[in-house]
């Protein structure tokens, strides 16, 4: 594997899928995106794209009302309307089974989730009904036109009034609004709070989010009742979990369902999922005989499509005043919504499992309770339970840095695990396959002029100005990973086939919608075979073509699809090496695969690839046992999750009159082991480093008390525009993965999982002078002016005492800083 | 997102269009339809007819007439943006038009359509304002003017009739004096949540003259005739002092992003940075 060097924004000269004459590998090249000629040109087919005859189209009628009985629907104006062929309610689809959850916990209180709401609604947007018409404008009309009777019911949207002396639930049947609650506790926690100089306290608030893919959902079923198949196209990042689920949905044979994942816009976790909509488009196609189309529009993608986040995060941080960290005691209250979707009560439990993030805390306690509400469901959005770890952890530290006066680069070096202890055992039970944070975090500093940077925010302060400079450190949970740890399997497949004219098929599990796996699994099959990315076509998303594979996220598809490619096609090429030695008259062993060649060591003979492949095919000499064909499957099970890791820094100014804040500089050292594309791998951390950010200045999905969305729209949702944002300065280390053969580790949601925490220090780190400790997300300016406003109200404490030698040395950096104040 | 049925006309004159448009209860002009269109597709605007103007020749064009720009309906705002006619002899609607919306929005929106939506977070109301500019409206009984402080009396209400359509938009040539365009974009929507439009006249050191539009504060964009006031006749550095009479007796508007207060700070912190950069501008 190629150990890449610097990402940067230059361009390889031969990078552009042409090969040079020389040896060198594929991987670790910039080769642009083989999908992207056909997306750019909008000659590739989303599911909306796709046109069947006498198609018919649906929509759905939608709750108003985030808590209300629902009574009599009438849906004769409706099916007045011209052109609408049918309308159906929660008894007509009842044969339909559940929206399906795939968390299994003792306490989990799972509630009954139809795909049509029966007595009750209990979130704006909840479906209640379908119409189904020969176009789209007739359904829509007709939908206007069923009315349904409501009585409103009070609405629960605060976690801690949902949870205190109320007497109205979510779900009446369990008495209660708590879904579950969830401990994670190791190490001796009262010694380390015991022993703390300082216990450092904060709450933290982690927005609930919207993923906002830019293609929305969308389903199409065509059911054949001669062949007895029923297909779906569907615009998923899991088409086998997706198929199995429809089948039970609707007690088909699964052989007789085929689920197609055509082009698909983007997930980030929000097509990680089964919909209501999956089950009910099928059905639709079954009992009125005609194919059925159905697309999300925009609104219903912000009320009915998974959220992210939402939690309430009280933390607690046992300090040694010397810097060192004793323990870690959190309190999370996690918003799941109203009803479970597939992974809901996992998601929390991720961030469990990744709040010891890269340090060395030899105590923690976590509790964290699942509380229903009438919202739309929480569920998988990118970094799905890490980034809300990571943001505990990053920001809990930060305050910390700034409460001991301990410069808070210093103070995460101070208590990284050094890279010799590696597998490193956390207090949370992971074992952490690889890092090196201090080269990590040093590199980043580097890169930043952190120096420079601290003595300007210092200098800046004589004259007004408000200079944050930000640091976080991250380690995430990628691979998704061992099996014994996922609900639905952790493995990976991969058919790869060498057709009788040397061209390859790869068909693997993955489930790509965005992330270039049509590239990089071609780059890493081509050096194995020794032929070009270009004779490797990789399909996927198809249930009917490849093997039962789990599908893309968790930044999984490389670290564990690519390795059960690169595996089944080590079995390709003992194959070939056994054929090639029959017909070269050598041995196997002694057979090397050259580039488009295979040569009999020392004998010199040798025979080009493409004969030996139609020797394969042909089988007139092939070896006695010798079974014709090139063909190869692996499902590979991982060992371990990896734990790609790296430092960000931001440097910002912060308006003290309007609370303003400018995003001046950001560097990112990222390492996710060896790169197959170092294009790709900037890609993703440049996307996903703009979504952290958005998080923290700009995202926020309101309900208000009414259980509306607020910020439903996107006039009024705010995503991340590029003309938001500086160029980033991306770099990376590269500290393989023992994991998987190829040292793989994953890098869809690194970005996201640093930024967001990124830009919250460095924001309060501008304005710490000041005694502002903390700012909730998103940093409006409105909310930074309110902060500056009472800070400047308030009066101030003195300079906490600084002992130890440490503590000692961060002061005579901080000498000139004005004095600080918790607040 | 699916509007419900509607009727089109595109008439080639304005007379045509005039007469359709009086011709239906519930009929609508169709300019750029940046604003229009997305309210039909929520189904939040149903008109019934759509008298779409985009066809009439001669509503797009940017001339010099004695002391005056004359902007007709139909121009676009990247043409606004982009003149240089405007940019030399009143840039103050070019500065506005540069900060509308993204590209697309600029490339198809035009000047009377978002005069006639006004929108309270529209950028081209604090600018007209400030210029004392004229809005021309056609109607059947022939063609009026306009005063731009005239113009806007509530959340997407103006003083234009229902059968009237704006023809032209006439800014006064501003060469001598000193014009600044300020705006805190909403990160979602791109309106301004505070606009702040400065047309200053400063002869040594002392302000002759000045005038303030701003739009997003409140229901409608309004003329800060208490910061004017307070300038006229003072020395620059009476701008501080001045500013903070921005929003002052202003009912502001407040949502999720901005609340009332904010906005009101923010409109002072933003008039005041405004006429600093005017006064220096016009110092050179």
């Amino acid at each position: 594997m190629a150990q890449n060097g610097k990402p940067t924004s230059k361009s390889n000269g031969k990078s552009n899928g042409t090969r040079n004459g020389d040896a060198a590998p594929w991987v670790g090249r910039k080769l642009k995106r083989k999908e992207d000629p056909r997306l750019i040109q909008g000659i590739s087919h989303y599911t909306d794209d796709l046109k069947l005859p006498r198609m018919l189209h649906c929509v759905l009628v939608r709750s108003p009302y985030a808590h209300a009985e629902v009574g009599a629907i009438r849906t004769d104006a409706a099916r007045a309307v011209h052109g609408v062929v049918g309308v159906f309610t929660a008894e007509d689809v009842s044969s339909i089974g559940m929206v399906p959850c795939a968390i299994q916990m003792p306490d989990l209180k799972v509630p009954k989730h139809p795909v049509l709401a029966t007595e009750r609604v209990r979130y704006v947007g909840e479906p209640v009904a379908v119409v189904v018409a020969e176009d789209l404008y007739a359904a829509r009309d007709a939908a206007e036109l069923v009315e349904v009777d409501y009585e409103p019911l009070h609405v629960i949207t605060n976690m801690e009034k949902a949870l205190g002396n109320e007497t109205s639930y979510v779900h009446e049947e369990f008495r209660s609004n708590k879904a579950f609650t969830h401990a994670l506790k190791n190490g001796d926690i009262a010694a380390a709070f015991k022993k703390a100089d300082r216990v450092v306290k904060q709450r933290m608030i982690n927005q609930r989010l919207a993923p906002i893919a830019m293609e929305t959902r969308a389903v199409l079923a065509e059911y054949l009742p001669g062949e007895k198949r029923l297909t779906v196209w569907n615009s998923t990042q899991i088409p086998h979990l997706l198929r199995t689920q429809i089948s039970v949905m609707l007690g088909l044979p699964e052989t007789a369902v085929r689920v197609i994942a055509p082009e698909v816009g983007g997930g980030f976790g929000s097509k990680l999922n089964v919909y209501a909509e999956d089950g009910i488009v099928p059905w639709l196609a079954m009992k009125l005989g005609r194919p059925v189309r159905w697309s999300e529009t925009r609104r219903e993608n912000f009320a009915s499509t998974i959220h992210g986040r939402d939690t309430i995060n009280d933390v607690e941080l046992a300090v040694k005043k010397d810097g060192t960290v004793l323990g870690l005691r959190v309190r999370i209250l996690a918003d799941l919504g109203a009803y479970h979707q597939l992974l809901t009560p996992l998601i929390p439990q991720l961030t469990a499992l990744m709040l010891a993030g890269c340090y060395k805390f030899p105590a923690i306690d976590i509790e964290i309770q699942g509380v229903f509400t009438n919202k739309m469901s929480t569920d998988a959005y990118r970094g799905a339970g890490r980034p809300e770890a990571t943001y505990i952890v990053e920001r809990i530290m930060d305050i910390a840095a700034h409460e001991l006066n301990i410069d808070s680069a210093e103070f995460r070096l101070k208590n990284f695990p050094q890279s010799k202890e590696f597998p490193f055992n956390t207090v949370t039970g992971l074992t952490y396959d690889s890092a090196k944070y201090q080269e990590s975090l040093k590199k980043a500093l580097q890169l930043a002029g952190y120096d420079a940077l601290r003595r300007r925010q210092k200098n800046g302060l004589k004259q007004g100005k408000y200079y944050g400079v930000g640091v976080s450190t991250y380690v995430e949970i990628c691979a998704i990973g061992p099996s014994a740890a996922t609900p639905a399997g952790g493995w990976e497949s991969a058919t790869v086939r060498i057709e009788p004219t040397g061209k390859v098929t790869l068909l693997t599990g993955a489930s790509p919608h965005g992330q270039g796996e049509e590239t990089t699994f071609a780059q890493l099959i081509a050096d194995q075979l020794g032929i070009d990315p270009d004779d490797v076509n990789v399909v996927h998303g198809d249930t009917l073509a490849v093997p039962y594979g789990i599908g893309t996220f968790g930044s999984r598809a490389t670290a564990v699809g690519g390795t059960a490619a690169y595996l089944a096609t080590q079995k390709l090429k003992a194959k070939l090496a056994t054929l090639a030695a029959h017909l070269l008259g050598a041995k196997p062993g002694d057979i090397t695969i050259g580039r488009r060649v295979l040569t009999a060591k020392g004998s010199k003979k040798s025979i080009p690839f493409r004969e030996v492949v139609m020797a394969a095919y042909t089988a007139r000499s092939i070896p006695a046992g010798f079974e014709p064909g090139l063909e190869a499957t692996h499902f590979f099970e991982p060992s371990n999750f990896t734990f790609p890791f790296g430092a960000h820094i931001a440097s910002v100014e912060v308006d003290p009159e309007t609370g303003e804040v400018k995003l001046e500089k950001y560097v990112a050292v990222d390492d996710c082991g060896n790169v197959l594309n170092p294009l790709l791998v900037d890609g993703q951390i440049q996307g996903g480093i703009a979504q952290g950010i958005g998080q923290a200045m700009w995202e926020e999905l309101i309900y208000n008390e009414e259980g509306q969305l607020v910020t439903g729209t996107l006039m009024d949702y705010a995503l991340p525009k590029a003309h938001f944002l500086p160029n980033f300065t991306l770099d990376r280390t590269v500290t393989p993965s023992p994991v998987n053969p190829m040292g793989v580790k994953g890098v869809g949601e690194a970005g996201t999982i640093a930024s967001t925490p990124c830009m919250v220090n460095a924001v309060c780190d501008a304005l710490a002078s000041l005694g502002i400790r903390h700012i909730e997300m998103p940093l409006k300016p409105e909310r930074v002016w309110q902060a500056i406003s009472h800070a400047q109200a308030a009066p101030r404490e003195p300079e906490p005492l600084l002992v130890g030698a440490l503590a000692a040395s961060a002061a005579r950096k901080n000498a000139q800083k004005p004095a600080r104040r918790r607040t | 997102m699916i509007p419900v049925n509607f009727d089109y006309e595109s008439p080639s004159t304005l007379a045509e269009a005039l007469k359709l448009l009086a011709s239906r209860e519930d009929a609508k002009v169709l300019a750029g339809g940046h604003s229009l269109l997305p309210a039909m597709k929520l189904r939040l605007a149903q008109p019934a007819l759509l008298v779409d103007i985009g066809r009439i020749a001669g509503l797009s064009y940017i001339r010099e007439s004695n002391d005056q720009i004359l902007v007709g309906a139909m121009t676009t705002h990247a043409d606004i943006a982009s003149s240089k006619l405007l940019q030399r002899s009143s840039p103050l609607l070019s500065q506005a038009a540069t900060q509308i919306g993204d590209t697309q929005v600029r490339n198809r929106g035009t000047i009377g359509g978002s005069l006639a939506q006004a929108h309270p977070g529209a950028d081209y109301p604090a600018a007209v304002l400030a210029l004392d500019a004229q809005i021309i409206a056609a109607g059947p009984s022939g063609e009026r003017v306009i005063a731009a402080t005239a113009f806007f009396v509530g959340m997407f209400t103006t003083a234009l009739r229902p059968d009237e359509i704006i023809t032209e938009v006439r800014v006064p040539k501003t060469e001598n004096e000193s014009v600044v365009y300020k705006k805190h974009h909403h990160p979602a929507s791109g309106y301004a949540v505070v606009g702040v439009a400065v047309r200053l006249k400063v002869s040594g050191g002392k302000i002759e003259s000045a005038a303030l539009g701003l739009s997003g504060v409140s229901q409608n964009a309004y003329r800060a005739t208490a910061v004017e006031k307070a300038l006229r006749g003072k020395p620059v550095a009476a701008i501080r002092e001045a500013a903070a009479h921005a929003a002052e007796n202003i009912e502001a508007l407040g949502d999720y992003y901005a609340s009332a207060e904010y906005r009101k700070h923010l409109a002072t912190v933003m008039t005041r940075r405004a006429l600093e950069q005017a006064a220096s501008g016009a110092a050179k």
